[in-house]
């Protein structure tokens, strides 16, 4: 929900948070866009070794393609950060919400900037989990949460299979550097082709949720509107497409990569614009043109004419700026009245004309009107279709007309506003309008948007050297007016056709927002997954000792029984042992004896220890006193603890069936026996002394010490033993935790 | 139920074991031993007073939490391990001061680093366990 200004007062330290993000942003945006006149020559690149011995480095690059990128979402991010702190600042959490949306316009940055695959990989992921965050800030509503999961589990799993499609990249080019794979020329002769390119647009279609992967979009709209605006309008939606654009010289040209993209393309583009006319909330309507704007981009990156392409990237950046203007409108008349429902809202330019009037400059880009840049992208995207295309098209751009109507036409225009369901405005009192930051973005992002409208030219450079990444000599041309061609007869059409479902619209919506099949399809399946993991968990985890221990040793008397009846090994059978020997050894077997007591529990400890002391005897002996005094460390703390826990146990009591007894004796004995005749196969072999010796040569003149088993603990193997006391250490903390909850729970 | 005697001589036997077990600590470089050894010694030394006189006692005595003792191992022993990373040397490289009597290093601040660790680790544990079964 939106939280309401305060206005009074000093600015808060959140605040300035969200601010201060602001003119980070703002400064990469600068930065980025100073190096324009650079990067149209030749690409800017950053080296920093990763994991060397992989070809794995930290590495970016900044080309006209990335520049296109990394301002959209510097610049966007801005404004978002400003109109985010306008819109809830006051939330309590604001200032980890601006935490959250600073690492994911970070991750972003990373991933369009990254010229190492697996870098890219990882910001990759990094959005998916930013935007986790993110859609599930509302964190106490089970909606979001839910919604949040799906969002990350979705992508994420693309982006594992996107993972998979990297590594064959770099199998197949011999490299992991964006920069030299583009050199190499394409892979589509690549024997890895087929397995790539399912891979990679996995990865793809998931990230920019192409049908059938696109339910968890809609659905990510429970994030707060400035996240709506940011992340699934204009940036991380779109990194799906950033890849397919990146890797479009690498992969582009095959009939798989045509049709699969001209098919996913075209079928989300227009089954989403049928459904954002039917939806009721505007964010809804909002996200569904969202999908059929990544659907037509997807659709025109399929091609690689000149004409396609360029179509692809200016409407790129022409959606970029029309949605997320919308979308902050939306949230401003969200702010002032309460509600997002289309029927309910009506008039409220009365109260509101200055965000009428932002709304009306972002959608009149969006419905593609003249003078507006969406006019020009609408233009470019029938130059660029395939004839086949152009009906679907058609019909799609009539679609997002009404829907652009419906967004900025139905709630500002006509009666005044009557009681609205949310109760936010009192019966016959006129909304306010927002505060700066809510309508700054909405402003300098539409007026971009009518900018380039009337000024193509400005546009022209950057598309120019974007195009020429893409092996192309320039773009196509920009023009507000290109001639009476087709083109123009096509758009015309629209807006008659457009014109007409606007006035249809009501009456749609009022037919329901159509059922939610692949979004009811995904419950089941998580269904199905619960259920497979719980009835795993049930067979394996049956959480009886016992059982654990059977099994355990049951594998392993088979495995070993089995590997030395096979190999049938020459066995050390040393009957001429000294007697000291075999008195140590009497007292061991005597000892195991005692452990096997039936009825008390401290002569069970009391026998397991006396088998731990047999055995530091038997080390003592064969000169190793080290392990010898920790072994008798060991055992006497063992049997603390034993004692300290076992102690406190209820009597042994024997309930089991005999069948069962016997059962464990077998298990035991065959167990035992197969570990007996392991050793013995061991010992007939004289050990390797290759690295003894080197310790033997090396433990003083190098570290110093005479120990030996201390040298390699402390210095040699230090990082082993580091991680080891890391271990011990976390063991027992976790240990300590687990008991004194298990007591806190008893207590309750 | 206290048994005087087992308190008396836990009293005794305690700082025996702290000394023996540092005896054995600063040895091991040269001789068996060694901050793993020395470290579980003065934990039976700890487990024999918990036995005699119970956690309160031992916590007195030791006068720090068993885990941030654990810590401060960690501690010493990540320490060592940069040690040797402003002359540029690689983690965990040993470091020796030259003096001919005190053979001082980063291996041996590394040695009582593990004695610590172990120490604390063991303690926290036994700690837990007993003081686990009293509620």
């Amino acid at each position: 929900m939106a939280q309401q200004e305060s206005g009074q007062g000093g600015v808060s330290p959140a605040r300035m948070a969200g601010y201060l993000a602001a003119a980070i942003a703002f400064a990469v945006f600068g930065l980025v866009l100073a190096q324009l006149e650079r990067v149209s020559g030749s690409a800017i690149l950053f080296d920093l070794d990763w994991a060397p011995s992989l070809g794995i480095g930290f590495s970016f690059l900044l080309d006209p393609l990335a520049l296109v990128f990394a301002a959209l979402i510097s610049g966007i991010g801005g404004l978002i950060f400003i109109y985010a702190t306008g819109y809830m600042g006051g939330h309590p959490q604001f200032g980890r919400f601006v935490l959250f949306l600073f690492l994911f316009m970070l991750s972003m940055l990373g991933l369009v900037l990254a010229r190492d695959l697996i870098t890219l990989f990882v910001f990759w992921e990094l959005t998916s989990l930013t935007s986790y965050l993110l859609i599930g800030f509302a964190h106490d509503d089970p909606r979001a949460r839910r919604n949040a999961l799906q969002a990350m589990l979705v992508t994420a799993s693309g982006g594992l299979a996107l993972l998979a499609g990297f590594i064959l990249i770099g199998t197949a080019a011999g490299s992991y550097d964006l920069a030299v794979i583009l050199q190499g020329g394409g892979l589509q002769q690549s024997p890895l082709y087929g397995a790539i390119l399912v891979l990679v647009l996995l990865g793809a279609f998931t990230k920019s949720a192409q049908i059938p992967f696109h339910f968890w979009l809609p659905n990510a709209m429970a994030a707060p509107t400035p996240v709506s605006a940011y992340l699934h309008s204009a940036t991380m939606v779109k990194a799906g497409v950033y890849l397919l654009a990146r890797l479009h010289p690498l992969l582009s040209g095959t009939d798989g990569w045509e049709v699969s993209l001209t098919l996913a393309g075209g079928v989300t583009a227009l089954f989403a614009s049928v459904i954002a006319l039917r939806q009721r909330d505007l964010k809804q309507m909002l996200a569904w043109t969202t999908l059929m704007a990544l659907g037509v981009l997807v659709l025109m990156l399929a091609q690689d004419t000149a004409a396609a392409l360029t179509a692809a990237i200016a409407f790129l950046i022409i959606h970029a700026l029309y949605k997320a203007a919308l979308f902050m409108v939306v949230g401003a008349v969200d702010h002032a009245t309460g509600t997002r429902d289309v029927r309910a809202l009506r008039g409220l330019r009365r109260g509101m004309p200055l965000t009428a009037v932002l709304a009306l400059l972002a959608a009149g880009s969006m419905a593609g009107l003249p003078p507006f840049s969406g006019w020009i992208g609408k233009e470019l995207l029938y130059t660029g279709a395939i004839p086949l295309l152009v009906p679907l098209l058609l019909v799609s751009n009539a679609l997002i007309f009404a829907v652009a109507g419906g967004v900025a036409l139905r709630p500002f225009f006509g009666p005044p506003p009557g009681d609205l369901p949310s109760g936010a405005l009192p019966s016959g009192a006129l909304p306010h309008e927002p505060g700066w930051q809510l309508l700054l973005g909405p402003l300098l992002l539409g007026g971009a948007g009518l900018l380039f409208g009337l000024m193509p030219g400005l546009l022209q450079p950057l598309l120019d050297a974007v195009l020429r990444g893409f092996g192309l000599d320039h773009a196509a041309g920009l023009h507000l007016w290109a001639g009476g061609s087709l083109p123009l007869v096509l758009s015309l059409a629209t807006f008659a056709l457009g014109s007409l479902l606007f006035l249809a619209a009501p009456r749609l919506r009022a037919q329901g927002e159509g059922p939610r099949l692949a979004d009811r399809l995904w419950d089941r399946l998580l269904e199905v997954f619960a259920a497979i993991a719980a009835w795993q968990t049930r067979v394996i985890q049956s959480g009886r000792l016992s059982r654990y221990l059977v099994i355990s040793f049951t594998t392993l008397a088979l495995v070993l029984g089995v590997t030395l009846a096979a190999r049938r090994p020459a066995l050390a059978i040393q009957p001429d042992a000294p007697l000291s020997l075999w008195l140590i050894a009497a007292f061991t077997i005597g000892g195991a004896g005692l452990a096997l007591t039936p009825h008390s529990r401290i002569a069970n400890i009391a026998g397991i220890g006396t088998v731990g002391i047999g055995v530091a005897l038997i080390f003592l002996i064969f000169g190793a006193p080290d392990v010898a005094m920790t072994q008798l460390m060991v055992e006497s703390l063992a049997a603390v603890l034993f004692g300290i826990a076992l102690l406190r146990l209820p009597g042994l009591s024997e309930r089991r069936s005999p069948g069962r007894r016997a059962l464990h004796w077998l298990i035991s004995g065959a167990a035992g026996l197969a570990v007996t005749l392991l050793l013995l196969a061991i010992t007939a072999h004289p050990p390797d002394r290759q690295l003894a010796t080197w310790f033997e040569e090396n433990a003083f003149t190098r570290a110093h010490g005479l120990n030996i088993v201390n040298v390699i603990l402390v210095d040699f193997r230090a990082f082993d033993t580091f991680g080891e006391l890391t271990v011990v250490l976390l063991a027992a903390i976790g240990a300590s935790a687990l008991l004194k909850r298990r007591i806190g729970g008893a207590r309750r | 139920m206290r048994s005087p005697i087992l308190g008396l001589g836990a009293r005794f036997l305690l700082p025996l074991f702290l000394i023996s077990s540092l005896y054995i600590l600063l040895r091991g470089h040269n001789a068996p031993g060694g901050g793993f050894i020395g470290g579980l010694i003065a934990a039976l030394g700890f487990a024999i007073l918990i036995f005699a006189e119970g956690t309160a006692a031992a916590r007195r005595a030791l006068k720090i939490e068993p885990r941030n003792l654990g810590g401060i191992g960690l501690l010493c022993a990540l320490l060592a391990g940069f040690g040797a990373a402003p002359s540029g040397g690689a983690p965990f490289q040993g470091l020796w001061l030259a003096l001919p009597v005190l053979p001082l290093s980063t291996v041996l601040l590394f040695d009582i680093g593990v004695y610590f660790a172990v120490l604390g680790g063991v303690l926290t544990l036994i700690f837990a366990l007993e003081e686990g079964g009293d509620a």
